[in-house]
């Protein structure tokens, strides 16, 4: 049996009058890739947020690694990495002092910061630039970038917030290797994301339609059940039959 | 504890990285003091006096010496006439008239009272004040010479002599220096400027790049991140002190009568209370934008009403319960009363713990209303 890593019954989350997430119910497998997709305002990021403990649920049990997200919200914090749709990393620092400072604020040894600095360095051949601004690189390879320090203290989750808008189709590809890397390592991958072809590299995806779930399955599956040839046609007709 | 160095570190090459930053800590402070001090003085150099002097007797001559020998005053005109005077003062060629009635110097020997009418221009409130107070000084000293010379004449009781014996020495600012006076104070100002300005600004920064989401969800503490937030922009505060005080010994020359430590150690606990106010400002506000317009109004507030440019005695009695919570008047009070006047701890020892009240409660509130989840 596959083992439940995040578990989420009947989460809602209402702002005044507006309910952004409607009675969500749904288990994340560790190592799993979960996508989860919908359009703009389905509150994908809305429940994403709630799930990281930046904010909180109006109602429902959610437990994240083992941890409830209402009482042991700083456990869930070591335990999981985020990186937001707006950028994360510090623009006004090199990409050296941005390593350093996040593994310095997960506590990590100055040993450890030293040693999987050169690594990622090394892996993401940024040594010519590493003590350039990260404002001066190109977009792809900042998200690269975030996506590594997201990931730098080892979590056993990370959240990525529509990780690859606005970045070219190559960029994408690399992107997308690089989770399945370190998905294949063990991590749980839990992303949200309006490119329906990403929805297909996915594990598993749900679909989110006005704060609601109105499918979640495998790609495969879900291109079988609605009789599409692709994810594209599979989103078309759930958002508009809903 | 390892965290906050982090945080340090990071703040400190953004700050400096910055490159309006380096500038903004060594011109704001030159430009402030020598602009503002040399500019927003109430020193009365020359106060334009005309004078009638209907008497034409020795006393009124002896009178008419002191105020031309004070320089701070200048004698425009002299004549007979209170209607050429008014007419002067109307023109606006003369600040003040002194009127001596033809009867002064008889009525000082046979009555032991002389009566003269000064009349100011009072449409700036402050300097006719200043021009009421430095005339009746010139006067006072004046009725004391007679005294003292009435009593070499005639045997005058000596306790009456002494009674009246009134010494106008001007203590802990001798020369009457403005200067002196103004440099203290807008030091206070530009230490409140720099560190509010700073801290509302450096939260909303984080907020505004969104780089603050991810620090949220890291496990970092809440004061950790206010340590590492507000550590940084303290130095600095502290810096631009030592610095302005530099420039106010080069270019003004102000007297540092008290201890320098003592000095510091006040300032420090005071930029608690300016970065309290800043951080708190700083959790209110979604944008770099709304934090600078709150922090320009507050200021405006607290600095007018600080007792620099006006007095706080001067002020209505509700304003000055509003005074009394202003960190700006307290501190501007104890730079002055220790550089000025070399006030120990036991002396400000009230105003210290004000302040350290203020800053207790600002902290907490920004504490307090600083979240890490919405």
């Amino acid at each position: 049996m596959k083992e439940t890593i995040i578990t989420v019954r009947n989460l809602s989350k209402k702002f005044g009058d507006f309910i952004a997430n409607d009675d969500l119910s749904f288990d994340v497998y560790k190592g799993e890739i979960f996508g989860f997709l919908g359009a703009n305002g389905a509150g994908k990021t809305t429940a994403m947020r709630v799930l990281c403990g930046l904010s909180k649920p109006t109602s429902g049990d959610i437990n994240i690694a083992g941890f409830d997200v209402y009482s042991q919200t700083e456990l869930i914090k070591t335990n999981i990495g985020y990186m937001s749709q707006k950028f994360s990393l510090y623009e006004d620092l090199t990409i050296d002092e941005n390593i350093s400072f996040y593994g310095g604020i997960y506590k990590l040894s100055n040993k450890e910061i030293k040693e999987k600095k050169e690594l990622l360095i090394n892996k993401l051949q940024l040594n010519a630039v590493r003590k350039k601004l990260v404002r001066e690189l190109p977009l792809g390879w900042r998200q690269k970038l975030a996506f590594s320090v997201a990931i730098f203290h080892e979590p056993k989750i990370v959240f990525l917030d529509e990780p690859t808008g606005g970045v070219d189709p190559i960029t994408r590809r690399q992107f997308w290797d690089m989770i399945y890397e370190e998905s294949d390592k063990g991590l749980t991958v839990f992303v949200t994301t309006h490119y329906m072809d990403e929805a297909e590299y996915c594990n598993r995806v749900s679909i989110m339609v006005d704060g609601k779930i109105a499918a979640l399955d495998t790609p495969v599956n879900l291109m079988q059940t609605y009789n599409a040839k692709n994810m594209d046609e599979v989103f078309l007709k759930i958002v508009r039959f809903s | 504890m390892r965290i906050i160095l982090f945080l340090l570190r990071k703040e400190f090459l953004q700050v400096f990285r910055n490159k309006s930053m380096l500038p903004l800590i060594f011109m704001v402070p030159i430009i402030q003091l020598i602009i503002l001090v040399n500019a927003a003085t109430f020193e009365m150099k020359s106060i334009r006096i005309f004078i009638i002097d209907n008497d034409m007797s020795s006393s009124s001559r002896s009178l008419i010496s002191k105020i031309s020998g004070s320089p701070f005053y200048k004698i425009v005109n002299t004549g007979f006439s209170y209607k050429q005077a008014m007419d002067e003062m109307h023109k606006g060629k003369t600040d003040a008239i002194l009127n001596i009635p033809p009867d002064f110097e008889k009525k000082l020997f046979k009555e032991n009272t002389g009566k003269i009418q000064l009349v100011i221009n009072a449409i700036n409130g402050t300097s006719a004040g200043l021009i009421s107070a430095y005339t009746n000084t010139i006067i006072n000293d004046f009725n004391r010479k007679i005294i003292i010379d009435a009593s070499q004449n005639i045997a005058v009781n000596a306790s009456l002599i002494k009674s009246l014996n009134i010494n106008y020495s001007f203590w802990y600012n001798p020369e009457l220096n403005y200067k002196t006076f103004m440099v203290p104070g807008v030091l206070v100002l530009l230490v409140t400027l720099i560190g509010f300005v700073l801290s509302s600004m450096n939260v909303v920064r984080e907020k505004e790049i969104g780089t603050i989401e991810q620090i949220n969800v890291t496990p970092i503490k809440k004061y950790q991140f206010i340590i590492g937030k507000l550590f940084p922009i303290w130095i600095i505060g502290l810096f631009e002190l030592a610095f302005g005080l530099a420039i106010g010994k080069l270019l003004f020359n102000i007297p540092m009568v008290g201890s320098l430590p003592l000095l510091f150690f006040v300032a420090s606990l005071y930029l608690i209370v300016v970065l309290g106010m800043g951080m708190f400002v700083s959790t209110l506000v979604e944008t770099q934008q709304q934090a600078m317009l709150i922090s320009f109004f507050l200021l405006m507030i607290f600095i007018l009403m600080s007792g620099l440019f006006t007095s706080i005695e001067s002020m209505p009695d509700w304003a000055q319960y509003i005074v009394k919570a202003n960190p700006i008047a307290y501190f501007i009070k104890i730079i002055r009363l220790i550089l000025l006047k070399g006030a120990g701890i036991m002396e400000i020892k009230k105003d210290i713990i004000i302040l350290v009240l203020f800053g207790i409660s600002m902290m907490s509130f920004a504490i307090i209303r600083y979240r890490k989840t919405s």
